[in-house]
């Protein structure tokens, strides 16, 4: 702080300069977040390109079958609520996670909000919302996983590679990592690969969160002066929801 | 600044707390209208640009707003924006280009049901 009056007498490569007036936590955060951006970058290009290239569905979306000879309509394979069997309700589930996700970021701006103002209770309160927001997301993307696999509706019948030999018409419930009954072996590797990478990052977000917030109820960013940490843990939570808006369009929409 | 014991709480900015509640309520508006597009118009490609331009929207003011970056110096601004601008040119190269590419030389035959003849191909 005291540099700046200094700094007409030196170099600038001498140090004490900080041109992008962020400080060295918070830029290696950004840095380690556009790194992060790439790598689900390549996730997505992957799914994209391998979309793009598989045979797509082109008849009356009505009289959409499930087949693993063609790309699904997502719409039509995201379409069940928890508690409402049979009832189909296409992509409302999803949008309930967007919802929440949505939600723990606002929790977590303000939280941000708080700390600036050096408000401990009102970092401690919102640092706890957006926690429950984290775990229930969480929660749904469990059950979304678990009906996905466990499989819904009529079987899809296939040829299957199974412990080494091809087994014709076989009836595919579910999905795995080797095929499902959904479309091509691709669509569910795919969906596993990038929702669980996805996920593994909120939950990751969710332990880190839980650290900040016991840190902040015990007054260690109090006595710090300053709560920068809850800006850089706030900056990794909206990645976190940032890369589900992309999940979110790429996987469920288009 | 003096190590004190009892921390000087600053009051609350009522306008901040409001634009924070501003920025959530569109994002949520522009995830209903995403919604809208996905309910009322048949897939195509206009469907999915429209689809991946609200997405751009929604990212804009999340890294705008709630990660602070539109409050940053431009050299920050820039160190983050120009890499992913390459990316995404990456990508349209890559899906785009490349995937229709790899599909047309594989001879990939997309699946059209009987009797549904009538359907339209345009897209």
């Amino acid at each position: 702080m005291a540099t700046t009056a200094t700094v007409g007498n030196k170099s600038l490569w001498a140090g004490g300069v900080a041109p992008l007036k962020a400080s060295y936590g918070k830029l290696m955060m950004w840095f380690f977040l556009l790194s992060d951006a790439f790598t689900f970058s390549g996730l997505l290009i992957t799914y994209a390109f391998l979309r793009w290239s598989a045979p797509a569905y082109k008849g009356d979306p009505s009289d959409f079958v499930f087949s693993t000879e063609y790309w699904p309509i997502p719409e039509k394979v995201y379409d069940a609520f928890p508690g409402l069997h049979g009832v189909e309700a296409p992509l409302f589930f999803v949008g309930l996670m967007t919802f929440i996700l949505i939600l723990s970021s606002v929790t977590m701006v303000l939280a941000v909000e708080a700390g600036q103002r050096m408000d401990k209770k009102g970092v401690v309160k919102w640092m706890l919302w957006t926690i429950i927001g984290g775990i229930a997301f969480l929660s749904c993307q469990a059950w979304e996983w678990s009906h996905f696999i466990s499989g819904s509706g009529v079987a899809t019948i296939g040829d299957v590679f199974i412990n080494g030999r091809w087994v014709e018409n076989y009836e595919i419930m579910g999905a795995g990592l080797s095929f499902n009954q959904y479309g091509p072996p691709a669509f569910a590797a795919l969906f596993f690969f990038i929702t669980g990478f996805h996920g593994f990052h909120v939950f990751s977000g969710v332990v880190i969160n839980i650290i900040t917030f016991f840190n902040a109820a015990n007054g260690m960013y109090e006595k710090r002066g300053h709560y920068e940490m809850i800006e850089k843990v706030g900056l990794y939570w909206h990645f976190v929801d940032l890369v589900w808006v992309f999940v979110f369009t790429f996987f469920y929409l288009i | 600044m003096e190590q004190t014991s009892n921390v000087v709480v600053q009051p609350v900015d009522k306008n901040k707390i409001r634009g924070i509640w501003k920025i959530a309520g569109i994002l949520a508006i522009i995830t209903l209208i995403e919604y809208a597009f996905a309910f009322m118009m048949d897939a195509g490609t206009l469907r999915n640009v429209i689809f991946v331009g609200l997405t751009i929207v929604k990212a804009f003011y999340i890294v705008s707003e709630f990660m602070h970056l539109g409050h940053e110096v431009k050299g920050l601004i820039y160190s983050v924006l120009l890499p992913m601008i390459f990316i995404v040119w990456l990508i349209v190269a890559l899906v785009e280009l490349e995937g229709g590419a790899v599909k047309s030389s594989r001879g990939t035959v997309d699946y059209h049901p009987t009797g549904s003849e009538q359907v339209d191909d345009s897209h």
